[in-house]
């Protein structure tokens, strides 16, 4: 009995009973559901196996939809529980649990994987290559990024979900504090999905250097291209960070090692800067793309050229660089000393300059434009503003003096917000809206998602905003209640309403993917935005060789231009396409880390060491196959490309 | 698969460029990777909490030994690459097999480093600087024995189909990879143990 012990959740509730039975019911309707639709061969043939980037990005995108929905959860709780004093919702545990995995789910499984969808949909189009460098690996970035999230997620049914915050500092996270295994899911889920994230990293830098269209110089290249290079260096420079962070906090929890605690020798505050040195150009990971999809969306629905591409692209490298700078604003108030806290403090607000660039080209591309106020177009303007409120609550927060008073309150809670809902999340529910048709072949609907839009936007500020005035009164973040003679009560009631908003906006989004899915015309052609760039220059839907004959470029709107100024996009002939082959090896990897990490979770050393050597046997039979992928015939070509012309 | 003669075979095929291209941009990751591992060293170097520090537990001896093991096998397989260049697939595998004794000599030398400190008294447990050194030298020497393995793949594909753009491709990027481990050697032989005697 005692082996089993270790399984059971620390701190039951009804809401995790149901939520267990709710998890066991769908399983069972996938299973019964595939079986009974004889999908299981379709499944596995089309995307467990697939190795071609855009299905991975419609798969990236998917987890990242779903995750949304378990973080989105977790933010209601959270504001349900604070809406009014002394409320009794959520016990500190349970409250301790959520506003944990709601930090790590929106950050790692939520953020990450939404742009990782649109990196890998939309990178190889557009600068005209077939697929990414190594297509095979790319799979198994993919079922890393998902098998590390599914071990996060059954945390919180079998043995208990991370309590420590989405920062997990030392010694709170150390065995002494936070005694159940909810700390070691973190550590190994993260650490897992972050090997696929590297990988993706290798893998986009190597893509973009190498595979460009005939043509496309590095400043020709489109700006979500651009946004997406200077990504994944960063990813490429600062992951490795946490890996070893990730891998000595495991250590501290699973083998005594005082790396982090407080006695023999460790060092608590190495970890804060350790975490924050991958931590914060990890926001910068998560709002570069985000620029890039405003960018071609601005320019798109504005009718012109991005303006200042030049200055673009050199804002995005300076933020780049300035981002693994700025780290230790993190803790101003952790005492080490005048000096530190000055230059970090000058390197943060540093960053608004370029930020600023980058505001007013958007600004400048929009002046004199014929914008057309497509819902994609709506989050990109209402971007704006929003995000300006949020970088300038970040200059305050930068002044390290100042800091005393805003640090570790809502003010700060508001700020980070501030710039990720309407900078990552509208720029993800903007590219969602503005790539749907290309990836699925026909539009969402304009009239539902201008309401989902609006509902969002004003679910946003009624949700945030008051947080702003209740951080300067000195409301504690993480703090699971508050009590009635603060006063903070009626803000935090309007907080929850605009969450409840928001959840609104986003139960309209669903909406919207079933009505469009039943209403929406077929017949939209492969460019319905009259866009400017090379991923529309190809059918929808896309064959998966992508561009029967390589593309030659001239300009970073090499497809504008050959619509309107004769540009010949495609000068040469057919010839046979060599493609990459499926592989059940990704998926399978995957699923063995799985059973390493939660082995390890729960110190079951003979399964995790057996895992690690099927993991090396995998990487073995990688290494002794033979497989050089296949040729698509010219025959084979000419039939799909007059199939899809008659398509469209 | 398309083969431009003009290339050494390593770097004849499309994808083959792209293979050793990716390879360095993962090197830099590795860079990055003990970068963080010295910058923790260095933070915890002094921890020693009672335990014993570097001067008392480091050994010149061995660890030159060490040194001079890794430093030659880094020479012998730049001479391997160079046969594979000259297409001369006998010459080439002695001396990859040469690198992977001496490799798998280095290990013996740091597995037996690993017991000494233990009986010593300095275990993973006893303190941060410990704990630290530990780690450091073991992602080293984890990294030198997947190499062995990995290596003795390769040897075998090379054995089994000659030299072919494929199997020069991978013993290329091995290549890069073992010469990368012996820089790596080289910061630790100087910042952890030569730094720790003084």
């Amino acid at each position: 009995m005692e082996f089993f012990e270790r399984f059971a959740i620390p701190n039951p509730s009804l809401a995790i009973y149901i939520s267990m039975v709710a998890i066991a019911l769908t399983m069972v309707a996938i299973v019964a559901g595939l079986t009974y639709f004889k999908k299981w061969g379709y499944l596995w043939r089309e995307w467990l196996t697939t190795v071609d980037h855009k299905r991975i990005g419609i798969m990236y995108l998917l987890s990242a939809l779903i995750m949304l929905f378990r973080g989105g959860v977790d933010a209601i709780m959270l504001r349900a529980q604070l809406a009014v004093p002394d409320n009794k919702l959520l016990d500190p545990q349970h409250y301790n649990e959520v506003f944990s995995t709601h930090g790590v789910i929106m950050v790692m499984f939520m953020a990450m994987p939404f742009i990782f969808a649109f990196m890998n949909f939309v990178v190889p189009l557009q600068i005209g290559a077939r697929d990414v460098a190594f297509p095979r690996l790319n799979a198994l970035s993919f079922w890393l990024f998902f098998f590390g999230a599914m071990l996060f997620n059954i945390s919180f049914v079998i043995g208990g979900s991370p309590d420590a915050g989405w920062t997990s500092y030392f010694p709170l996270a150390g065995n002494e504090f936070s005694p159940s295994v909810g700390t070691n899911y973190y550590m190994l889920a993260i650490q897992i999905s972050g090997i696929g994230t590297l990988m993706t990293g290798i893998n986009m830098i190597t893509t973009i250097f190498k595979m460009r269209a005939p043509g496309m110089t590095l400043m020709k290249m489109p700006m979500f291209t651009w946004a997406t290079l200077v990504t994944n260096l960063i990813i490429v420079t600062v992951f490795p960070v946490i890996t070893v962070a990730l891998a000595m906090g495991t250590f501290d929890r699973l083998f005594g090692t005082h790396f982090f605690a407080t006695s023999n020798g460790g060092m608590d505050m190495l970890w804060a800067n350790l975490f924050w040195v991958w931590g914060h150009p990890e926001v910068y990971i998560l709002i570069l793309p985000a620029f890039g999809i405003y960018s071609e969306i601005i320019s798109t629905f504005s009718g012109r050229n991005l303006y200042g591409y030049k200055s673009m692209v050199a804002s995005m490298v300076i933020i780049s660089a300035l981002s693994c700078m700025v780290w230790a604003h993190h803790f101003f108030t952790m005492g080490q000393g005048a000096v530190a806290n000055s230059f970090f403090s000058i390197t943060t607000m540093a960053i608004a300059v370029p930020t600023g660039v980058k505001i007013f080209n958007w600004l400048f591309t929009l002046w004199k434009g014929k914008i057309r106020f497509t819902v994609p177009m709506l989050y990109s303007v209402g971007f704006i503003p929003l995000f300006v409120i949020g970088g300038v609550t970040g200059v305050m927060l930068a002044m390290s003096a100042a800091d005393y008073q805003y640090h570790n309150t809502m003010f700060l809670v508001a700020h980070f917000h501030n710039t990720i809902i309407p900078g990552v999340v509208f720029a993800m529910l903007a590219g969602l809206t503005y790539y749907w048709p290309k990836m699925f072949g026909f539009m969402l609907n304009e009239r539902i998602g201008k309401w989902s839009f609006w509902l969002l936007s004003i679910g946003f500020c009624l949700a945030f905003f008051p947080m702003y005035i209740t951080g300067l009164d000195g409301q504690a973040r993480r703090m699971y209640t508050y009590s009635e003679a603060t006063g903070y009560g009626p803000l935090n009631m309007l907080s929850f309403i605009g969450a409840g908003v928001m959840a609104i906006s986003f139960a309209l989004i669903v909406y919207n993917v079933y009505y469009s899915i039943r209403y929406s015309p077929r017949n939209i052609g492969a460019d319905p935005w009259d866009a400017r760039s090379l991923e529309w220059a190809t059918h929808t839907p896309i064959p998966e060789y992508n561009f029967a004959i390589e593309p030659h470029v001239a300009s970073s709107q090499a497809f504008w231009d050959a619509k309107k100024k004769g540009h010949e996009l495609f000068p040469g002939k057919l010839e046979k396409i060599h493609m990459p082959n499926n592989s059940g090896v990704p998926f399978i990897m995957g699923a063995i880390f799985f059973v390493w990490g939660f082995s390890m979770v729960f110190s079951l050393w003979i399964p995790a060491i057996l895992s690690i050597l099927a993991i090396f046997a995998c990487m073995a039979l990688r290494s002794f196959e033979r497989d050089h992928g296949r040729y698509i015939s010219v025959k084979e070509i000419e039939e799909t490309e007059t199939k899809l012309r008659g398509v469209n | 698969m398309k083969v431009d003669h003009s290339l050494p075979l390593e770097y004849s095929t499309k994808q083959n460029g792209l293979n050793i291209f990716g390879f360095w941009v993962f090197l830099a990751a590795e860079i990055m990777l003990f970068a963080t591992l010295f910058t923790s060293y260095f933070t915890l170097e002094h921890r020693t909490a009672g335990g014993p520090n570097g001067t008392e537990i480091f050994e010149i001896a061995p660890v030159l030994i060490e040194t001079f093991v890794l430093l030659t096998s880094s020479f012998t397989i730049g001479l391997g690459v160079h046969a594979m260049r000259i297409g001369r697939k006998k010459a080439m595998m002695t001396f990859f097999v040469i690198t992977l004794l001496l490799g798998l000599v280095f290990i013996g030398f740091e597995i037996d480093e690993f017991i000494t400190y233990i009986h010593e008294g300095a275990t993973l447990q006893t303190s941060a600087f410990t704990a630290m050194l530990m780690t450091t030298l073991g992602t080293h020497g984890a990294h030198v024995t997947f190499g062995l393995f990995w290596g003795t793949a390769i040897l075998l594909q090379v054995k089994k189909s000659g030299l072919t753009p494929e199997t020069a491709n991978k013993s290329f990027i091995f290549s890069l990879y073992w010469h990368f481990l012996d820089v790596v050697w080289i910061f630790i032989f100087s910042f952890i143990y030569l730094k720790g005697m003084m």
